[in-house]
C-alpha cells in the first residue's frame, strides 16, 4: 500500500480516537476520562471529514464537545469539589458493558459490510461536494421528517421536565 | 488587494483545488532539493504556513493590549504607559519579556497534567478560528464550504480549556470563575448561533466567501441593511460575542473584585501570557467575524471601488469594532449573574427566534435583493430607530416616583 500524506493523517486520527477511547474506559479519574473523551470526539470528527461529511464533523464538535461534555464536567464540578473522585468498577458492570459493546460491534460491522460504496476523500481534494443542502433535503422530506419531529418533541418534553423539576421548591 | 502582502505562503491560490501545498512543494521545493519526497515537502510547506500564521497573529495582541491601555487611560483622563519607547509603544513588549522570565508556578495540590495542557487548548482553539476568516479576496487560509459553522464548532471548544484551567488549579476562585464562564458561554452560544442563522438564511450558504460575495454592491448591500431582522441580529450577535469573549460588562468569569482573576488566577509567567494573547486574539476574531457576516467583509462602501475595502478596509472595520468593545469595557459596569442570564434567556433568545421567523417571511416576500427590498428594509430600520429613540426618551425622562419612607 502506498503511503500518502492522506493515509498518514488518517492513521493519526485513528490512533488518536482509539488511544483516547481506551484512556476513557481505563482512567479512574472521572475528569481525566471526560477530557480524554474530548480527544476521542475530535478524532471521530476528523474521521468524518475523511468520509466527506464535513458538516457532520463540525456538528459532532459543537454538540458533543461544546454541549454535552461541558454539561458532564459541570455536573462533576457541582457535585464534588474534591480532586480525587474515583470510579469504581464492579464485575457485574464489566459483564453488562462487555455484552453491550459486543452487540454494538456486531451492529456496526453489519452496517460496514452492507454499505456498498464509501464516499472517501479523494486524493487531490477536488470532489469535496457540500453536504449541507443534501442533509437539509433529507431531513425535511418524507424519509426522515417523522424521526426529526419526534426528536424535537422529545427534546421539548425534556426541557419542560427539567424546568418542572428545578422549580419544585419554589412552588411548595 | 493581494498585493498588500507579498505573495506569502498562506495566501490560497484561487483554483480551489485544495491542495496548493503539494503543488507548491512539487513546483518550487522539489526542483531545489531533488531527493525530497513530495509528501515530506508538502508537510514542510504546511508547517511553514502554520508557522507564519502563528508568528504573525500574536503580534495583534501586542498592539491591542497597548491600544486597550491607551483607550482606558483616555477614558479615565490619564496618559497610560508613556515611559517605555516613544509614547509607551514598547510597553507590551517589555511586559512580554518580563512574563517569559517569570517563574512558571504549578499548584502542588492541583492536577499537573491538565494544568499544563489548558493554556494550549485555549490558545490552539483561538488560533484555529483564524483559519476560516477571509481577510481579503485571496487572503485566507482555507475556504471551507461550512466556514461559519466550523468557526462556531472550534470556538465552542474554548470553554473546555477554561474548565480545564479552573478545575486543575485546585483553587476556589479558579473553579468559580470557570463555572461562571462555562454557564455564560454555553448560554450565549444560543443567541449567537441563531443570529448567525438569520444571515445564513438570507445568503443560503455557510461559506465565508459566499457570505462576503453577496455584499459586494456597496454600503446598502451589506447584510446588516438587507432586512430589519439582520439589523437586529447584528446587535444580538455583537453583544453575545462580547459575552463569549468574557469582556466587561460580561466579565463575571474574571471579575477581579469578586473572584481575583477567575479561571487563570493560579497561572503565572508564559502560561498566563498565553491566556492573555488568546483573549485579545479572540476579541479580534469575533470582531472580524461580525465584519464578515454583517458589515461587508472585505468589500468596500462603493461598488467597484476599493475604498474601505480589501485587506486594509477589512482591518479598519474590524479594529473599529474592537474599539467599540474597549469603549464598552471602560464605560459600563459589570452585570450581576441573574441579570446576565435574564438578558440571554428572556430577551436575546426570544428576539432571535422572532428574527428567524421574520427572516423566513422576508425571504419568501423578496426572492432577490433589489432596490425595493433594500429600500423597504432601510425605511423600516430608520422608522424603528426613530421610534426607539422617542420611546427611550420618554421612558428615561419620566420622573421617579416619590419615595414613601
Amino acid at each position: 500500500m502506498e503511503i500518502t500524506l492522506k493515509t498518514l493523517i488518517f492513521y493519526g486520527f485513528a490512533l488518536m480516537t482509539i488511544g483516547s477511547a481506551l484512556a476513557v474506559v481505563t482512567v479512574r479519574n472521572i475528569v481525566h476520562a471526560a477530557f480524554a473523551l474530548m480527544v476521542t470526539l475530535f478524532g471521530v470528527a476528523g474521521l468524518y471529514v475523511f468520509l466527506q461529511a464535513d458538516f457532520l464533523a463540525a456538528t459532532q464538535v459543537i454538540v458533543y464537545v461544546g454541549g454535552i461534555l461541558v454539561l458532564i464536567l459541570f455536573g462533576v464540578m457541582m457535585t464534588s469539589g474534591r480532586l480525587q473522585m474515583r470510579i469504581h468498577i464492579e464485575r457485574g458492570q464489566l459483564l453488562l458493558g462487555g455484552g453491550i459493546t459486543i452487540a454494538l460491534l456486531m451492529l456496526l460491522l453489519t452496517v460496514i459490510a452492507n454499505t456498498p460504496r464509501w464516499k472517501n476523500l479523494s486524493d487531490d481534494g477536488t470532489e469535496f461536494a457540500p453536504t449541507t443542502s443534501r442533509i437539509g433535503e433529507l431531513i425535511l422530506n418524507e424519509h426522515f421528517l417523522l424521526p426529526f419531529e419526534i426528536a424535537s418533541v422529545l427534546l421539548l418534553v425534556a426541557l419542560i421536565g427539567a424546568a418542572l423539576i428545578s422549580r419544585k421548591e419554589v412552588r411548595d | 488587494m493581494s498585493d498588500i502582502l507579498p505573495s506569502s505562503l498562506f495566501i490560497q491560490i484561487q483554483d480551489a483545488s485544495g491542495n496548493w501545498a503539494s503543488d507548491f512543494a512539487e513546483n518550487v521545493i522539489i526542483p531545489k532539493i531533488p531527493h525530497l519526497p513530495v509528501e515530506l515537502g508538502t508537510i514542510l510547506v504546511m508547517l511553514a504556513c502554520a508557522g507564519i500564521f502563528v508568528a504573525v497573529v500574536p503580534l495583534l495582541p501586542l498592539v491591542l493590549v497597548l491600544a486597550e491601555r491607551k483607550v482606558a487611560a483616555r477614558f479615565q483622563n490619564r496618559t497610560g504607559p508613556m515611559r517605555v519607547g516613544p509614547w509607551g509603544t514598547l510597553q507590551t513588549l517589555a511586559d512580554g519579556i518580563k512574563l517569559i522570565f517569570k517563574e512558571d508556578f504549578i499548584p502542588p495540590q492541583g492536577d499537573k497534567l491538565l494544568f499544563l495542557l489548558a493554556p494550549y487548548v485555549i490558545f490552539a482553539c483561538s488560533f484555529a478560528v483564524f483559519a476560516a476568516i477571509p481577510f481579503g479576496q485571496n487572503i485566507l487560509v482555507s475556504d471551507f464550504n461550512i466556514g461559519i459553522f466550523y468557526i462556531m464548532a472550534i470556538s465552542s471548544v474554548i470553554v473546555m480549556g477554561v474548565i480545564m484551567a479552573g478545575w486543575s488549579s485546585n483553587s476556589k476562585w479558579s473553579l468559580l470563575g470557570s463555572l461562571r464562564s462555562a454557564a455564560q458561554i454555553v448560554s450565549y452560544e444560543i443567541p449567537l448561533g441563531l443570529s448567525i442563522l438569520t444571515v445564513v438564511m438570507l445568503v443560503g450558504s455557510l461559506g465565508m466567501k459566499d457570505i462576503v460575495a453577496t455584499q459586494e454592491n456597496g454600503f446598502f448591500s451589506w447584510l446588516i441593511f438587507r432586512s430589519p431582522f439582520t439589523f437586529l441580529a447584528f446587535f444580538i450577535f455583537f453583544i453575545s460575542s462580547i459575552a463569549e469573549v468574557n469582556r466587561t460588562p460580561f466579565d463575571l468569569p474574571e471579575a477581579e473584585s469578586e473572584i481575583v482573576a477567575g479561571f487563570h488566577t493560579e497561572y503565572s509567567g508564559m502560561r498566563f501570557a498565553l491566556f492573555f494573547i488568546a483573549e485579545y486574539a479572540n476579541m479580534f476574531a469575533v470582531s472580524a467575524i461580525a465584519v464578515t457576516l454583517f458589515l461587508g467583509g472585505y468589500e468596500g462602501i462603493l461598488p467597484g471601488y476599493d475604498f474601505l475595502g480589501g485587506f486594509p478596509g477589512f482591518v479598519i472595520k474590524t479594529l473599529g469594532l474592537v474599539f467599540l468593545m474597549m469603549w464598552l469595557r471602560w464605560t459600563l459596569p459589570r452585570l450581576r449573574v441573574d441579570q446576565l442570564m435574564n438578558l440571554c434567556w428572556k430577551y436575546f433568545i426570544p428576539i432571535s427566534f422572532f428574527n428567524i421567523l421574520g427572516t423566513g417571511v422576508w425571504g419568501l416576500i423578496f426572492k432577490t435583493d433589489d432596490i425595493w427590498s433594500i429600500g423597504i428594509s432601510c425605511t423600516i430600520i430608520y422608522v424603528g430607530l426613530i421610534s426607539a429613540y422617542a420611546l427611550a426618551g420618554r421612558v428615561f425622562s419620566r420622573k421617579p416616583a416619590p419615595q414613601t419612607s
